[in-house]
């Protein structure tokens, strides 16, 4: 965001799903296969141990990596503390605390910047 | 035509070589592969070692050694006719070779003469040259070789059938392993065929080998087969040596390195170093570690237990997998006969992958604490679960203790979890935040009501105060008389949580406390032998039916005891338990405790 004299013009919200980096949703898919069952309640969230102290919301992430975007994630995952919380209170089972710690991996490991 | 040198004083025959190389060429590789491990050892470590040599510890690891290298009085304990097997092979062998020590050294009365004239005996000692007490040596020497063949019918009847042994499930074995387990069984018989045959030729031996010597020399040709067993037997042994290093025999020898390590105070770190390879090589393979295990029993999960992570380890297979899917529930570490740190070596095998830098949680305020004399650290578990909050805070409303609630609003996990998926330098950084905070609050007790806190606080954070789980605090109140508790009229069981029994060892506490606020039913799960509830953070390969079918088969266990109540002490597990036990209620003890 380019701050103009007090006017500055908003990042682009257009997706674009062909160009977008679905690897990770892959990847994820295949090796936490429970993340497909995600309903976006929010309840991680809400009882998230990080996300009680800053903005770090790990349903948005998950929401925006399932798109393809996954500079979110990039940026805000390890502030995730793996404490586990998200998993007891999720409704659907979602393995939410593995998914992060594959998430983790990939992005060190596998994936183009 | 058999030629014995009786008059040459020289003992020695060709037949000796393969014993003799075979002994020799174990002796160095195990020399250079202990310095090499036990060089790798951090520097403290190896300062232990150094102090520990001259003192009483090395006399109580002889000790210890004797009890379970050779008696396996663990084994026993687990499993008696398990440790009965491996008693009358350990300790059989090591008194034929004692014995048959003792026996050349009044022959010949000399302690110089080589090692093996001691092992082929018989070969080397004309039979009717009697010396002081040969008849109870020969006697003496077949009755432990009888014990020793025993003790192998045992072994391969257990091999064929476990089910006698109360194993469900013996080791699986690779062809290499097959190979040198053929061989140890082969030994002593051919033993016993190699003295049999010489006495049968020329007397000697006792109520065994002299009766079998007799008896095989009414149809087999003894002359032409006496020195071909000898050889084999020689051969045999030294295949044996050769073999020894890289089959699971490997642990006869570190075992005994592993004792005297241990008792020396030597730690598993953090780091899979030389004492982790020392430990990993100790390991017997009895199976122990299998039944114990619930993902065995009740997932059906069989090739991460310990005995086959450490195989993998030991035969460079892959083993990623088998790093993460463990609940750490220390099941297995308390019932294994060697007392192997399980749990840390394969924590130690689990990849680091978080980014952390200082600014990683710099998001985490700075916490604002109101000193007292006691800190109450909920955990962020508890907080899913304010029951056991609530309870804990009447508790100390009621005996009107001088305490903040440190992690109240801005809270921070206390890092265990972080550690337990590898992530140590992630865990240090949430550490110090929480650090600070115990600091601030000026506290001379922290009291937490999650046993995976409690566990790291006590072990890791290094604190200089007294750092107590609600348990232990609750039993103080009432020992002190602060607390009035009276007994509910309602029978309960208590299960244990995995990090607050095994891992940290409070047992006494919360029993003590559950028997004077109801009427607690005694259960085989008692103490250190209590299941995991499932719900570990530890395991991340299981899913989530597979952890709910861990927790049925736990309520199931304690349900059978017919209690009005299961009670725990970890906010984790009563989450967990509390799922799937749908008509007992799931209870902390400390909501108990508010009650009464
Ligand atoms: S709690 Fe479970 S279902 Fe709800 S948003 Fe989080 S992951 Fe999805
Ligand atoms: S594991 Fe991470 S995302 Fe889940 S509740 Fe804890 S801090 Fe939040
Ligand atoms: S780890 Fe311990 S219990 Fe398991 S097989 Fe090895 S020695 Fe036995
Ligand atoms: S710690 Fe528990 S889950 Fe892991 S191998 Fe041992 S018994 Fe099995
Ligand atoms: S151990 Fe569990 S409950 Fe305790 S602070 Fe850490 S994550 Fe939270």
């Amino acid at each position: 965001m380019i701050n103009f004299w007090g006017y500055s013009i908003s990042e682009t919200r257009s997706i674009n799903y062909d160009t977008n980096d679905k690897s990770m949703t892959e990847y994820i898919a295949r090796v936490v296969p429970s993340s497909k069952l995600c309903i976006g309640c929010g309840g991680c969230t809400a009882g998230c141990t990080a996300g009680n102290l800053t903005n770090f919301n790990i349903r948005k992430i998950q929401m925006l990596m399932k798109r393809g975007e996954n500079k979110e994630a990039k940026e805000q995952l390890q502030k995730c503390m793996l404490c586990g919380k998200c998993m007891l209170v999720c409704p659907r089972g979602v393995e939410t605390r593995k998914m992060i710690l594959e998430m983790l991996n990939y992005i060190k490991t596998k994936l183009k910047s | 035509m058999q030629q014995y040198e009786y008059t040459n004083k020289i003992y020695y025959d060709h037949f000796v070589l393969p014993f003799t190389i075979g002994l020799v060429v174990l002796l160095g590789y195990l020399c250079v592969k202990y310095y090499k491990w036990i060089k790798s050892f951090p520097k403290e470590e190896r300062k232990k070692i150094r102090k520990g040599l001259f003192s009483f510890k090395t006399i109580r690891s002889g000790w210890e050694i004797f009890r379970e290298s050779l008696l396996h009085h663990n084994i026993f304990k687990t499993n008696p006719m398990l440790g009965y097997m491996h008693m009358t092979f350990a300790f059989g062998w090591f008194l034929l070779i004692v014995v048959g020590k003792i026996e050349s050294m009044v022959y010949h009365t000399s302690a110089f003469n080589p090692p093996y004239f001691a092992i082929f005996f018989r070969y080397f000692h004309p039979a009717k040259e009697t010396f002081p007490h040969s008849e109870f040596f020969a006697f003496l020497m077949d009755l432990i070789l009888t014990f020793l063949l025993i003790g192998i019918l045992l072994a391969v009847t257990k091999r064929f059938c476990s089910r006698i042994f109360g194993m469900k499930k013996t080791t699986k074995q690779r062809a290499y392993d097959l190979l040198i387990l053929t061989v140890l069984w082969l030994i002593f018989p051919v033993r016993f065929l190699a003295e049999s045959f010489t006495s049968g030729l020329n007397g000697g031996g006792s109520f065994l080998t002299h009766n079998a010597g007799n008896f095989f020399s009414g149809f087999l040709p003894l002359e032409s087969l006496s020195y071909p067993a000898w050889w084999l037997y020689s051969s045999l042994l030294g295949l044996f040596f050769l073999l020894l290093p890289f089959s699971r025999y490997m642990h006869i020898p570190t075992e005994m390195v592993y004792i005297f390590l241990k008792n020396w105070g030597v730690k598993q770190g953090k780091e899979y170093n030389g004492f982790s390879e020392i430990q990993v090589n100790s390991c017997s393979r009895c199976g122990i570690c299998i039944n114990t295990c619930q993902l065995n029993t009740s997932c059906n999960i069989n090739d991460t237990q310990p005995v086959y992570f450490f195989r993998r380890l030991r035969n460079h297979e892959e083993y990623a997998q088998q790093a993460e899917d463990c609940l750490m529930c220390g099941r297995c570490e308390n019932s294994c006969p060697v007392g192997i740190n399980l749990n840390a070596i394969r924590q130690s095998k689990r990849p680091d992958i978080l980014r952390v830098t200082k600014d990683t949680y710099a998001y985490v305020p700075q916490p604002e604490v109101k000193p007292a004399k006691v800190a109450y650290f909920a955990g962020c578990m508890s907080h899913l679960t304010p029951g056991i909050i609530k309870s804990m805070l009447q508790i100390f409303e009621k005996t009107k203790a001088d305490y903040t609630f440190i992690d109240e609003k801005a809270g921070v996990c206390c890092g265990r979890p972080l550690a337990l998926s590898g992530n140590w330098k992630a865990a240090q950084v949430v550490m110090d935040k929480n650090l600070q905070m115990i600091d601030a609050s000026q506290a001379d007790i922290l009291v937490t009501s999650c046993p995976i806190c409690y566990k790291t606080f006590k072990e890791d954070y290094l604190l200089n105060i007294k750092v107590m789980h609600h348990t232990e605090y609750i039993d103080m109140l009432i020992r002190e008389g602060k607390l009035k508790v009276n007994a509910l009229d309602l029978k309960t069981v208590f299960h244990n949580p995995c990090e607050l029994g095994r891992g940290c060892g409070v047992v006494e506490a919360p029993e003590s406390v559950l028997k004077q606020v109801s009427q607690k039913i005694p259960t085989v799960y008692d103490g250190k032998k209590s299941l995991c509830c499932g719900g570990s953070l530890a395991n991340t390969v299981i899913d989530a039916t597979q952890k709910t079918k861990i927790s049925s088969d736990t309520v199931k266990a304690y349900a059978a005891y017919q209690p009005d109540i299961i009670v725990t002490a970890c906010p984790l597990c009563k989450k967990t338990l509390g799922k799937t036990s749908l008509e007992i209620p799931v209870k902390d003890i400390a909501e108990l405790v508010a009650e009464a």
